[in-house]
């Protein structure tokens, strides 16, 4: 079976996972889940829903300690370290989350410019600059100083964005950037994407059920399955779409029904 | 669909020369009436090999009501080596039915029960004890990030702390002054029907001093704030869990402990005392409000006979045991908003729970109190 697309990138591997087991109590979600992230590179998670994508994205940045598996951020091998070393390494993560997840006692504003004060020497105006051109970038200029009960699905995950950018991080974590977003937004939020790549080198680690915004953006990739619990391809979206021969990848890259007599369902 | 059918919902299994018949008749709509259910053991009699079909020319109108009938009839089919000709329903219910899995999951057996008194006991020792080394470690670490605060080094917002202060001090003046007045003034009363027998009205004064500073103020206060601002500080952090903001703050490094706890506590351990000298001050106008009204005590006797009741170690000793009550509020019930699970009904559970901690808690600390002060002599 084709579900592994050949190498073709010779750039350094920045992240490296090799058979992760994921596990909430006894219920294992994910089991083996091996695969490279190249620098500079933007890597699409796939799956259907309820697979384990965001919990994949919760191990990497260290709120889920998995059951099994290595994750090496770099040299360093993130869950042997402790928590100082684990800090340490999150100082180069930013994380967009699935809900956005802004802190609600706080307007748009101050939750850009928290993390900057605090870990940065910057001073506040210089503060409060960064912060415009952060909320600029994804649009949200105008809600500044709203509180984030105040703002719709779609802004809140455009004012986390901004949020998850402000330290200027070179490895970004993004849970469904575009869900909940219209699609003029959501192609500019695409070619914000690129443009993190391109010019600040970030390395870019993506949920997205976005087939249209993944195949113009992802770069590489893996695909997750819940009923068998591990990932059943890796390869880039279009690689996947052209050329593998999985059922359930070729279906879901298609758009199509998947026939019923398949046994992958996720029941 | 036959638009002209009337009638409640029916089916009917037919054998035929080489096939069996289901006719299926009647308005099914689910919130009409009863829809009939599909025994399990209908199929058992079909000989095997030969087709199912449908006729539906009776059938009215039908909603997902005769799916969940025809889903439930697909999975018997199933089960029963059944050749089911799917095609012979409407094209509509035909769809609806493919969309649906042919195996639902069985719901799991719930665990069995055990009953085991001593292994429960042991449990609850040891989650007791793990608690208690949990907010230790919790307040060592708050305490640590209330040092680098001092230094100018700390995680803590001003804005923070500030807020916190006026929701944990001035916002409660109104209730903490209500009900130590109240108890100043149920003290006098209480103390005069006695007091009165012996002509000693005076002593009334005495009494509610001593019982307002060393006792009543402290421990009220407390039950008022634990009621209060604990409740709230356990609904805010699991709140604020159940949004993901707790793990936005853990991933960004930005530590719990001083960042979102430390101000809650400092704000309850610098109002509690406070808030236990002015509901002292408070108890005692209300007991000398009774004294005057009710047994015509001077002000001035009142106010000299007060002085003399109390020396100012009492006071002291009051305002260590309030700034231990305010500690542990703080504590426990941000501890107790971390724990809790992320769900709306987690929220209120946990507010509860910080009350009931807040407030037991609080008088097993006040009986600590009272026998250490036995113990110095106090
Ligand atoms: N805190 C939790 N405790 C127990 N089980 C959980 C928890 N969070 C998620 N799960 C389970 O883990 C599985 C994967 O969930 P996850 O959120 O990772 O899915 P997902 O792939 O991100 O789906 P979606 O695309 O819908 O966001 C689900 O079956 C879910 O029920
Ligand atoms: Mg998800």
């Amino acid at each position: 079976m084709n579900n592994q697309m050949p190498s073709t990138n010779d750039r350094p591997t920045l992240i490296s996972v090799s058979d992760l087991t994921l596990a909430f109590g006894s219920r294992v979600i994910q089991h083996d889940v091996s695969f490279e992230v190249k620098r500079g590179s933007i890597f699409a998670v796939m799956g259907g829903s309820g697979c384990g994508k965001s919990t994949l994205l919760k191990s990497m940045i260290g709120l889920l300690r998995p059951r099994q598996g290595t994750y090496m951020v770099g040299k360093d091998n993130y869950w042997s370290g402790d928590d100082q070393s684990r800090i340490q390494i999150g100082r180069r993560f930013g994380v967009l989350f699935q809900s956005g997840a802004l802190w609600s006692s706080m307007t748009v504003g101050e939750n850009v410019a928290l993390p900057m004060q605090m870990f940065t020497s910057l001073t506040p105006p210089v503060i409060r600059q960064l912060v415009e051109l952060k909320l600029g970038l994804v649009g949200m200029l105008h809600a500044i100083d709203q509180y984030p009960s105040e703002l719709s699905g779609g802004m809140r995950k455009r004012a986390g964005l901004a949020r998850a950018i402000s330290l200027d991080p070179d490895i970004l974590f993004f849970d469904e950037p575009s869900a909940g977003l219209d699609p003029i937004t959501s192609a500019r939020l695409d070619d914000l994407i690129l443009n993190l790549r391109d010019g600040l080198g970030a390395t870019i680690i993506i949920v997205s059920h976005e087939l249209s915004s993944l195949f113009h953006i992802a770069d590489d990739g893996i695909f997750l399955d819940a009923g068998q619990k591990t990932a059943v391809a890796h390869g880039s979206p279009t690689w996947l779409r052209d050329h593998c021969t999985d059922p359930l990848v070729h279906a879901f890259m298609h758009r199509e029904q998947l026939d019923t007599s398949s046994p992958h369902e996720n029941g | 669909m036959n638009t002209s059918v009337n009638g409640a919902p029916q089916w009917q299994l037919q054998p035929e020369a080489n096939r069996t018949l289901v006719t299926l008749s009647g308005n099914w709509i689910a919130q009409e009436g009863r829809i009939p259910e599909f025994p399990d053991s209908a199929l058992k009699e079909i000989r095997q090999g030969e087709p199912v079909e449908f006729s539906t020319d009776q059938l009215g109108r039908w909603d997902t009501s005769l799916i969940s009938f025809l889903w439930k009839l697909k999975r018997s089919a199933l089960e029963a080596h059944v050749d089911l000709r799917m095609d012979t329903l409407p094209e509509s219910a035909h769809k609806l039915l493919d969309l649906l899995p042919e195996n639902p999951p069985q719901p799991q057996p719930p665990a069995p029960h055990h009953f085991a008194p001593v292994a429960a006991v042991g449990q609850l020792t040891l989650d007791t004890l793990n608690e208690i080394g949990c907010v230790s470690e919790m307040g060592t670490a708050a305490a640590r990030g209330g040092f680098a605060a001092l230094v100018g080094r700390g995680m803590m917002r001003t804005v923070d702390l500030m807020t916190d202060l006026s929701a944990a001090g001035p916002a409660a003046l109104l209730i903490v002054g209500v009900v130590n007045f109240l108890v100043g003034a149920i003290l006098a009363f209480v103390g005069s029907v006695e007091l009165h027998k012996f002509a000693a009205d005076i002593y009334v004064a005495s009494l509610v001093a001593i019982a307002m500073v060393r006792e009543m103020s402290a421990v009220m206060t407390a039950i008022i704030m634990a009621g209060r601002t604990g409740g709230a500080y356990a609904a805010r952090i699991s709140t604020m869990q159940g949004n993901e903001e707790i793990d936005a703050l853990q991933v960004f490094g930005i530590p719990v402990s001083s960042y979102l706890i430390l101000p809650s506590v400092l704000a309850l351990a610098f109002t509690m005392p406070l808030l236990y000298l002015y509901g002292c001050l408070i108890g005692m106008f209300g007991g000398f409000c009774v004294s005057y009204i009710m047994l015509h005590v001077s002000p001035l006797g009142y106010f000299h006979e007060t002085l003399q009741a109390l020396p100012l170690d009492q006071f002291t000793f009051g305002f260590i045991k309030s700034f231990v009550f305010g500690t542990f509020i703080g504590l426990t019930s941000c501890r107790i908003g971390l724990k809790a699970g992320r769900s709306a009904a987690d929220v209120g559970i946990a507010a509860t729970k910080a009350v009931v901690v807040g407030i037991v808690g609080v008088i097993a600390l006040d009986a600590v109190f009272a026998v250490i002060a036995n113990v110095i002599g106090i």
